[in-house]
């Protein structure tokens, strides 16, 4: 097989049926749903939830995961906190002429393990090349169908003094990508918390009462996320400072750059906003996977019918917390 | 070391200070009659004072004023404009630091200059200019030298760098400022009444303690190098005020980890060797004399100012009162654009956009109370 991707590999010709069998079936299967015009599934369920996303990232492979992974991951991840089961995926790649088959090749792999470990079939897909220049090496549309369980959703309904939970440290994706590029001039020791989520979402679903909302903080990073739902909700909520889990590491980046943590991507975590008397059990869940064992709460609703997020600062002092306005810049000194 | 920053914010350490701090301020009161007015000459203090909640705690008893220490905000729309315009020749790449890109031009922004497809590049390290310029070498490579002492080191650094490669498509655009001159600009006006300054802590580790002793002798002013964390915020207010209720004026070192009586004598080398004053304009201000650095004629193949022509007009007027801000003359929410006009996503003035800018630290963490 050729070392490169060329425009021939997206003509629709011999080509591009090697490149198919060779890459994408050899790495998702040969199921009989791939092989027409469209997929054909079956489905226990009426309800169902859909999500797109399309991923961009650069560099595609970066401490932690890869842009194959992140592909599953995200979409995953967007159907769990849902409340949804994962089911399938279909995935479209734009890839850039003259892109490494080998990269190709291993950034298919990668969404083939991904896929294995949570349980979802990738079930159609499609390709096409662009000339060289029209595109930054490739980039990966996933569509995600999950299905409803009964029982098994959130309730949408808040009260005052509900926990604020996150799975984990937040930054960590954020940061891991600013070092992978290469433009930080020093070693930043932080991976990617690019991971799939829906099997501890689900125990936290399948296991306890009182789960009001979750949801993935990715691009504009935690703060961005819940003052999403403050605002949607028309809730109160407070985040403690010193509650916020940090690493040192990202800590050390974002003084050194301008960054605010509170606004960094995350790839592998979850909000979960839950009945107060729930949260020790949703921990004690969150805790014992891998995913999870950093869970904290960090706030709480205090108060309906004003959406807006505050933030109580170590010294006991209390701001308001926005959407993130435009692109982090690092800063000047 | 991460711990020990961790530390000077843990809420046990801090919370105490507060209450020292505000006792000694009552103190100030009963002894004065009135509340003690600091200026915060640093930008990065300014955003820190705020994002801790500092200045929060202390609102009612502490005057904290911001000062002109944000690098971009200080840089004047002329120069500003000619930056932008200097990002439309053809030919050429731009090396930034990030505060610039959103900076309002009397225009446009270098953000919209990317979008219509000029090569900006934003660099989180600044010497990769040099990298850039090697890796292109039919193209013209220009660095934007916005800063204050803190950053003007490293565009030495990149002009030696330059030098020794034999590199010749790259130069520095140099808007630098430095802190004395304005400093003494604001002492000499006259039209903000301070009884002390937090001095910045990044600045200081490259001028050193002795190098504030004009505050003392010319003045009468007493000066505290301060850090950025909570503890070494709040404990350098406290030892301001402590040194003015007991009467004494003089510098002090609260931030002696990283900060010497003499500064970083190898900078000061590099300075000498590459770089000579030269008449600075500043935002609010106009032109104070030997208020900056610019290279000294042996380098000059390396001075974009003088390898470009860029002609700007007149900038545009706004109601913008970053001049008066930066001056300490008004707070941000005394701007008739402030949280309307001017806001994050719309900022008439760089105070509004950089990461260090009064009205950004305002807006973001000051402008309602709760």
């Amino acid at each position: 097989m050729e070392k490169y991707i060329s425009l021939a590999h997206g003509d629709g010709g011999e080509r591009s049926h090697r490149l198919i069998r060779d890459v994408f079936i050899e790495a998702f299967g040969d199921s009989n749903a791939s092989l027409f015009d469209a997929a054909a599934i079956t489905m226990s369920s009426h309800k169902i939830a859909v999500t797109t996303d399309s991923f961009v990232i650069k560099p595609i492979f970066f401490p932690g995961g890869s842009i194959g992974k992140l592909a599953v991951a995200g979409t995953v991840n967007d159907l769990a906190v849902s409340g949804a089961k994962p089911a399938f995926l279909t995935c479209g790649f734009v890839i850039e002429e003259g892109f490494p088959i080998s990269d190709l090749k291993q950034i298919v792999s990668d969404m083939a393990n991904e896929a294995k470990k949570t349980g979802v079939s990738i079930v159609a897909g499609d390709t096409k090349v662009v000339e060289r220049g029209s595109a930054d090496g490739v980039f990966i549309n996933t569509t995600g169908i999950g299905i409803y369980e009964p029982g098994m959703g959130c309730s949408l309904q808040f009260e005052e003094g509900d926990a604020i939970i996150v799975s984990g440290t937040i930054g960590d994706h954020g940061v891991a990508v600013i070092g992978a590029r290469g433009d930080l001039g020093v070693t930043v020791p932080i991976q990617s918390d690019c991971a799939s989520l829906n099997i501890m979402l689900e125990e936290v679903l399948r296991e306890t009462n009182g789960v009001r909302i979750m949801r993935d903080p990715t691009r504009g990073g935690l703060a961005t996320t819940i003052v999403e739902i403050a605002e949607d909700f028309h809730l109160t909520m407070k985040l403690n400072e010193s509650s916020l889990p940090i690493k040192s590491e990202v800590h050390g980046v974002c003084d050194l750059l301008g960054f605010d943590p509170l606004y960094l991507a995350n790839e592998g975590k979850a909000i979960i906003i839950v009945a107060n008397q729930e949260k020790d059990k949703v921990l004690e869940i969150l805790r014992k996977c891998p995913e999870g064992r950093d869970a904290v709460v960090i706030g709480s609703v205090i108060a309906k019918g004003k959406g807006q997020l505050l933030l109580e600062t170590p010294l006991g002092s209390k701001r308001l917390l926005t959407r993130l306005s435009g692109t982090m810049f690092p800063r000047i000194c | 070391m991460l711990e020990i920053l961790k530390q000077s914010n843990n809420p046990e350490i801090c919370k105490p200070l507060v209450e020292a701090v505000i006792e000694k301020a009552i103190e100030f009161q009963q002894k004065f009659g009135r509340k003690p007015a600091f200026m915060e000459v640093c930008g990065s203090h300014t955003m820190a004072l705020a994002r801790t909640g500092v200045k929060q705690c202390l609102k009612d008893v502490v005057n904290l004023i911001s000062g002109p220490g944000c690098p971009v905000c200080v840089t004047d729309q002329r120069s500003i404009d000619a930056m932008i315009a200097l990002a439309e020749g053809e030919n050429r790449i731009i090396c930034t630091f990030g505060d610039m890109m959103r900076v309002p031009g009397s225009t446009r922004t270098l953000v919209d200059s990317k979008i219509s497809g000029k090569d900006i590049r934003v660099l989180y390290s600044p010497v990769d200019a040099v990298k850039v310029a090697i890796e292109n070498p039919d193209k013209e490579v220009i660095f934007l030298g916005v800063g204050f002492e803190t950053t003007i080191p490293i565009m030495t650094l990149m002009v030696g760098e330059a030098e020794k490669q034999g590199i010749t498509n790259f130069s520095i655009w140099m808007t630098t400022k430095l802190v004395e001159p304005v400093l003494r600009f604001l002492l000499d006006a006259g039209e903000v009444n301070l009884d002390g300054f937090l001095l910045p802590g990044h600045v200081s580790i490259v001028l050193g303690e002795d190098a504030y002793q004009y505050l003392v002798d010319d003045y009468h002013i007493s000066g505290v190098i301060a850090g950025f964390e909570t503890a070494e915020l709040l404990s350098s207010i406290y030892k301001l005020l402590d040194l003015i209720l007991s009467e004494k004026i003089s510098i002090e070192n609260n931030h002696p980890s990283v900060v010497t009586k003499t500064g970083n004598q190898v900078i000061h080398q590099w300075l000498e060797k590459y770089l000579t004053e030269c008449d600075e304009a500043w935002r609010g201000i106009g032109v104070i004399p030997n208020s900056g650095l610019d290279l000294k004629t042996e380098y000059e193949q390396f001075n974009a100012k003088k390898r470009f022509s860029v002609v700007v007009g007149e900038p545009r007027k706004t109601k913008c009162r970053c001049g008066e801000v930066i001056r300490g003359l008004i707070t941000p929410n005394e701007c008739p654009l402030f949280g309307k006009a001017c806001h994050p996503m719309n900022p008439v003035g760089p105070c509004m956009v950089s990461t260090e800018g009064s009205c950004s630290a305002y807006y973001h963490y000051m402008r309602e109370s709760f």
